[in-house]
C-alpha cells in the first residue's frame, strides 16, 4: 500500500498493551475443561496509548498517513481547518480514521478536494468532516474513526476506534 | 457525528457452528451468504483449529478474507426455542457474488428479530384486532374465524368481486414459490378473485408484457453474458445502486477489461477487447460515473434523454441498424416474424429522433454503431440489453418495452453468448400460481375501484400502498375514510359477541366501509387502517426458494424461528382456507366449501410440493433436500433433469432459437411513437417547472419496511432525498438538509434537498417509497393501456418547508460519485 512509506515510527508506538490479555483470555475460556476456573476478560478490549505525531507535523488538509492500534491497521491523520465531530486541537479540527475500507478491506485514497476517503475497490466513499459518515457504498458500517488526544507537548495520542476494524474480529489483535 | 456501533470485538464463529445456505432475502440479484450459528455459551478461538474458517484469526485479514464479518453480520436470534449466536456472512462460493455483500444483505444478521438486542422489535408477533379503539392482540383461530366470517359474508352479498386483495408475486422476503403458491391457490383456485393486484402497481399485470407478447421472456441471459458482451446497453437501470453485486461481480470485470480472458476462451478466433457500456438515463447515476471509472469516457456513452423519449430512440436505433444492413439475417428468417413490418411502422429520421430524445444525431449514430456495426472479420456484435425502472415505470411502458426488444431481435442477441434482452430486476422471482386468465386484460385497475367505494373486504400481503402506489395522497384519504367507518362500527358492541360484531362489519361495508386486513411482518402505513393484522414469517425463518435475474433458484434454509406466532404466508393462506371451508359448511354451502380443500399442509415443504414441485415447469426435479445439496449455486431455472446427484438447469433461454409461441417465432412490434402517452402527463409537464424523477437509493431497500428500524441507515437516510440542482436551490433559497415540500395537482408530500451539481436544471430525482416522504403522493392516476402506472414523467413544484431539522444536521451532503 502507498500508505506505507509515510507511516510513523513503528518504535515509537507501544503495541497490543492489553492485546495479548484479551485474546489469549478469549482462547482460554473456550478451551479449559468444564471442571477449571474460567478466566476473567474485560468487557472491552484495552486500547494502548499511541502517539501517532504532534500537532506540527500537521499542514492544513494534508494527509499524515499513521497506524493504529498497530502497524497492520494504516489510518491517517488531518487538520482539516475547521471544527468537526470529534476533532481534538485548539482548533477542534484534526482527526484520525482508519483507512482499510470497512466493506472488503482496500486501502482508501484520500481527496483533499472534497476531504473524503474513496475506495477504489467498489468506490464507497467517507466524509472526514462528518465523523467518517459513509457518503455513499456499500460498508455496513461508518468508517472507524480514532479518539484523539493532545497533551501539553502537542503530541496527538490516539487511544480508542469506535467501530470494529476490517478485517480483524477484535480491534485489538 | 455519524452513527458508531462502538463494537470494538465480536464472537469467533466455532469450528463445529451449524452451517444454512442462505439467499439473499431483498434484491433481484439474490447474494449467496452462510448463516452460522451456535450457542450462546459457546465461542470460537482465534487458533485455526478453533474456528469456523480454519484461519489464524490473532492476525489482521487481507482485503477480501473470507475470515471477518462486520457487527451488522452478527446477532443472537432464538433458534428452535433456544438463543443462539448467529453470522450471515457473504459466501464467497457463490458464483453471483463471490463473497461480496452489499450495504442491504451484509446487514440481515441485524435486521433479524432480536428480542436479545433489541434489533427489529417492530416484527408483529401476534395476531391483531381492532378491539375498543385499538389493535390488540389475539390468537390465531380468533382472528382468522373473523377474517373468514366477513369474507364469507361479503363475498355471500357481493360474490368474490367482493374480495379485493393486494399480494406480492414476487420471490425473496414477502415472497418465494410456497408463498405465492398459497396465496395463488386461495384466490384463483378456491376462488376466482378478479379485483387482485400487485406489491406496486394497481393492478394484476406485468410490468414487462410487450416483451412476453413477442415471445421473449424477459429474464432470457446469464450473469457471465455481462462478462461476455462487446457492449452492455443499459437502459433506465442504475445497477450500481440496484443490482449492486451484479454490477460489481459481473459487468466491471468486462468494463476492467478482466473477463478478456473468458472471452477468448468462449469465442476463439473472434475479436474481443474490453466490453462497452451505453447508458440511457435522464440523470448521471453513480453506475455512470463508475462505468467511467472503469473503462474510461471513451468506452462509455451516457445518453441523458429527455425524459420518456427512449422510444424514440429505440426507433431510431432499429431504423438506423437495419439501413445500414447490420442486422442479423439469418436469425430473423429462422427464428422471427414481422421484421420488415415493424422497420415500416417504426421508421424515424435520425434528426427527428435527435430533436425528440434531446440527444445529437451523432450520439444516435454512434450508440447504433456501438451496437450493431460489425467486429473485424465481420463478425457480429454481441450486444446485451438490460432495463429496468426507468423503463418498465416510464413513458409508454408496452411499446417502449417491445421497441427495446426489436433491436435485440433484429442484432440476433437473445439466447446467444455476451447478449440477452433482459430486465435488471427489483425483488427475487417466485411465482407459482394457478391460472391468472379471469383477471382479463386489461385487468381491474384495484386503486381506482377501490376509492370509488367498491369492494367489501380487502386482503393485504406484504404490500402497503401507502407507500408504494400512484395517486397515493387520495387513495390514502378514501382508503381512511372507508376502513373508519368499519372502526367505528366495531365499537360500537362487544368484541366477544361475534354474530354483533360480523353484523355491525357487514352494516358499515353496506354503507360503503371497507374490511381490511393485513398480512405483513412488521405494523405498516397502510395497517393503521386495517382491522385485522396477520403477523408473518419472513425468509430465514421458514425455509424458502426464489430465483434470480438470471433464474438461478435456491432454497434459504430456515436458520432461527419466527417471531412470537408469526407463520409462513403460505400457511397463513392455507389457515384462512380452512377457516372459510369451515364457515361455509357451517352455513350449509357444501359444494362451494369443497373448493377450499386442500390446504391441509403443515409445513411450508407441503406448500412447495403442491405448488411448484408439483405445477411447474421442471418442477418434477426439484425438491428441498436436492436444493439443499445444490447449496448457494443451486441451478437455473427451469430444471430439465436431476442426474448425478444433481438438478441439471438451463444456463440461457431461446438458445435454440425457439421462442415461446406457437409457432416458435419471435414476433417483432410495431412501436409508433405517441408522445407522453399517460392520460394527463402532457398537460402536467407544461404546467410545472420541476420534473421530480424518482428512484431507489444503495443503501435502502424497498419502501424501508425493515430499513426504518435500522439506526445505521435512518442515521444516513432520515428522510427521503430530493436531489436538486445547486442553481434551482439558490432561486428557492433552499440550504441542504432543508425540508421541501413537492406538490402538484395529485398531492404533496417532502423531501430533504441534497445539493448534485450534476443534476440537470429543473430535473430533481427523489427517493421512492419512503415512509418519511411518499413519492406516489405527487404520481398522477395515468396509466398504460394494460394499467401500468408512469412513476417516473411527474412534474411538480417545490416549496421550503423548514430549515433542516435536527436529525438531519449531522449528515454529509457530499457527492454521492467516487472520486479517485
Amino acid at each position: 500500500m502507498s500508505h506505507c512509506d509515510k507511516m510513523v515510527d513503528a518504535g515509537r508506538r507501544r503495541f497490543l498493551g492489553g492485546a495479548g490479555f484479551a485474546a489469549a483470555g478469549a482462547a482460554v475460556a473456550t478451551m479449559v475443561p468444564v471442571q477449571a476456573k474460567a478466566a476473567p476478560g474485560a468487557a472491552r478490549v484495552d486500547y494502548p496509548s499511541n502517539r501517532l505525531a504532534n500537532i506540527s507535523d500537521l499542514k492544513p488538509n494534508e494527509p499524515v498517513t499513521v497506524a493504529y492500534p498497530d502497524t497492520d491497521a494504516p489510518g491517517v491523520l488531518l487538520k482539516l481547518g475547521k471544527r468537526v465531530p470529534g476533532g481534538v486541537g485548539a482548533d477542534g479540527d484534526i482527526v484520525g480514521f482508519s483507512t482499510t475500507c470497512p466493506h472488503k478491506g482496500f486501502p482508501l485514497n484520500y481527496n483533499a478536494g472534497d476531504k473524503t476517503l474513496n475506495c477504489p475497490g467498489h468506490y464507497s466513499r467517507f466524509d472526514c468532516e462528518s465523523g467518517g459518515q459513509q457518503v455513499w457504498g456499500h460498508a455496513t458500517q461508518n468508517l472507524p474513526q480514532y479518539a484523539l488526544r493532545v497533551d501539553d507537548k502537542g503530541d496527538i495520542y490516539a487511544e480508542g476506534v469506535d467501530e470494529l476494524l476490517y478485517g480483524r474480529l477484535s480491534n485489538v489483535l | 457525528m455519524a452513527y458508531k456501533r462502538q463494537i470494538d470485538r465480536l464472537p469467533i464463529v466455532p469450528k463445529d457452528a451449524k452451517e444454512f445456505n442462505v439467499t439473499c432475502h431483498y434484491c433481484i440479484v439474490g447474494c449467496g451468504y452462510k448463516a452460522y450459528t451456535w450457542p450462546t455459551n459457546k465461542q470460537g478461538g482465534t487458533a485455526a483449529d478453533q474456528n469456523k474458517f480454519g484461519t489464524d484469526l490473532s492476525k489482521q485479514q487481507g482485503a477480501e478474507t473470507e475470515a471477518w464479518y462486520s457487527p451488522s453480520m452478527y446477532n443472537i436470534v432464538r433458534q428452535n426455542g433456544n438463543d443462539v449466536h448467529i453470522v450471515i456472512k457473504p459466501d464467497k462460493d457463490c458464483v453471483v457474488n463471490s463473497g461480496l455483500g452489499s450495504v442491504r444483505g451484509a446487514r440481515m444478521a441485524e435486521m433479524s428479530y432480536s428480542q436479545q438486542r433489541n434489533t427489529q422489535l417492530q416484527r408483529l408477533t401476534d395476531p391483531m384486532v381492532w378491539r375498543y379503539g385499538q389493535m390488540q392482540p389475539t390468537g390465531w383461530d380468533d382472528a382468522l374465524d373473523l377474517v373468514a366470517r366477513v369474507t364469507v359474508a361479503v363475498i355471500n352479498d357481493m360474490g368474490e368481486d367482493g374480495l379485493f386483495v393486494s399480494a406480492f408475486d414476487h420471490g425473496g422476503a414477502g415472497g418465494g414459490y410456497e408463498n405465492t403458491w398459497g396465496t395463488g391457490k386461495l384466490y384463483f383456485g378456491a376462488m376466482k378473485v378478479k379485483n387482485i393486484r400487485i406489491h406496486n402497481r394497481p393492478a394484476y399485470n406485468s410490468e414487462v408484457h410487450a416483451t412476453r407478447d413477442m415471445g421473449v421472456g424477459e429474464l432470457n441471459n446469464c450473469y457471465e453474458d455481462a462478462e461476455l458482451a462487446d457492449t452492455i446497453v443499459a437502459v433506465g437501470t442504475n445497477a450500481l445502486e440496484t443490482q449492486t453485486n451484479y454490477f460489481l461481480n459481473h459487468w466491471v470485470p468486462n468494463l476492467r477489461g478482466t473477463s478478456v480472458d473468458k472471452k477468448k476462451a468462449e469465442f476463439g478466433s473472434e475479436p474481443v477487447e474490453r466490453g462497452k457500456i451505453v447508458i440511457v438515463d435522464p440523470r448521471r447515476t453513480v453506475t455512470v460515473n463508475a462505468c467511467e471509472v472503469e473503462a474510461g469516457k471513451d468506452n462509455v456513452m451516457h445518453l441523458a434523454i429527455n425524459s420518456g423519449t427512449d422510444l424514440a430512440l429505440f426507433n431510431a436505433w432499429l431504423t438506423y441498424i437495419a439501413g445500414k444492413g447490420w442486422t442479423d439475417k439469418a436469425f430473423i428468417d429462422a427464428s422471427t416474424k414481422n421484421f420488415d413490418k415493424a422497420v415500416a411502422a417504426n421508421k424515424v429520421s435520425l434528426e427527428d429522433a435527435a430533436k425528440l430524445t434531446g440527444l445529437t444525431v451523432d450520439q444516435i449514430q454512434k450508440s447504433a454503431e456501438w451496437i450493431a456495426q460489425p467486429k473485424a472479420g465481420n463478425a457480429r456484435r454481441r450486444t446485451m440489453f438490460a432495463y429496468e425502472k426507468g423503463l418498465i415505470w416510464g413513458n409508454d411502458n408496452y411499446r417502449t418495452n417491445g421497441a427495446l426488444v426489436n433491436v435485440a431481435l433484429a442484432t440476433g442477441n437473445i439466447g446467444r453468448p455476451g447478449g440477452g434482452c433482459v430486465r435488471m430486476g427489483g425483488h427475487q422471482e417466485g411465482y407459482s400460481r394457478p391460472s391468472d386468465a379471469h383477471v382479463g386484460r386489461p385487468a381491474a385497475y384495484v386503486d381506482k375501484l377501490l376509492i370509488s367505494g367498491k369492494g367489501g373486504v380487502h386482503h393485504i400481503w406484504g404490500c402497503d400502498h401507502y407507500k408504494t402506489t400512484l395517486n397515493a395522497f387520495k387513495f390514502k384519504q378514501a382508503y381512511k375514510k372507508r376502513t373508519d367507518m368499519v372502526k367505528d362500527a366495531m365499537m360500537s358492541v362487544p368484541y366477544g359477541d361475534r354474530t354483533a360484531m360480523v353484523n355491525a362489519i357487514v352494516g358499515a361495508i353496506k354503507k360503503g366501509g371497507l374490511f381490511a386486513v393485513d398480512v405483513d411482518i412488521v405494523p405498516t402505513k397502510i395497517g393503521e387502517a386495517c382491522h385485522v393484522w396477520l403477523p408473518a414469517a419472513t425468509s430465514g425463518e421458514a425455509n424458502l426458494t426464489s430465483m434470480n435475474g438470471e433464474r438461478r433458484m435456491r432454497l434459504t434454509e430456515k436458520y432461527m424461528d419466527p417471531p412470537g406466532q408469526a407463520m409462513p404466508d403460505s400457511l397463513i393462506a392455507a389457515r384462512i382456507a380452512n377457516n372459510m371451508e369451515r364457515v361455509l359448511r357451517e352455513q350449509g354451502k357444501g359444494q362451494y366449501a369443497d373448493k377450499f380443500k386442500g390446504f391441509d399442509w403443515k409445513t411450508e415443504e407441503d406448500a412447495f410440493m403442491d405448488g411448484y414441485h408439483g405445477h411447474e415447469a421442471g418442477g418434477e426435479f426439484v425438491t428441498y433436500e436436492r436444493l439443499r445439496a445444490m447449496g448457494t449455486n443451486g441451478f437455473q431455472e427451469p430444471a430439465t433433469d436431476f442426474k448425478d446427484g444433481k438438478i441439471v438447469g438451463t444456463k440461457r433461454l431461446f438458445a435454440d432459437g425457439k421462442f415461446k409461441s406457437k409457432d416458435g417465432k419471435a414476433t417483432f412490434m410495431e412501436t409508433q411513437w405517441r408522445g407522453l402517452q399517460a392520460p394527463g402527463k402532457e398537460d402536467e409537464r407544461k404546467k410545472w417547472p420541476f420534473l421530480v424523477n424518482n428512484g431507489r437509493a444503495n443503501i435502502t431497500w424497498q419502501n424501508a419496511y425493515l430499513d426504518q428500524d435500522n439506526e445505521f441507515v435512518m442515521d444516513r437516510m432520515p428522510y427521503p432525498y430530493i436531489q436538486m440542482n445547486p442553481d434551482d436551490m439558490s432561486e428557492l433559497k433552499l440550504k441542504q438538509g432543508d425540508l421541501v415540500e413537492v406538490y402538484n395537482e395529485n398531492g404533496s408530500t417532502q423531501a430533504m434537498v441534497y445539493p448534485t451539481p450534476t443534476a440537470k436544471r429543473k430535473q430533481t430525482f427523489m427517493l421512492f417509497a419512503n415512509p418519511n416522504g411518499v413519492q406516489g403522493n405527487v404520481v398522477s392516476p395515468g396509466v398504460n393501456e394494460f394499467v401500468i402506472p408512469n412513476y417516473k414523467q411527474t412534474w411538480g413544484n417545490i416549496r421550503k418547508l423548514a430549515d433542516a431539522p435536527e436529525g438531519v444536521k449531522h449528515l454529509s451532503f457530499k457527492s454521492l460519485d467516487y472520486t479517485a
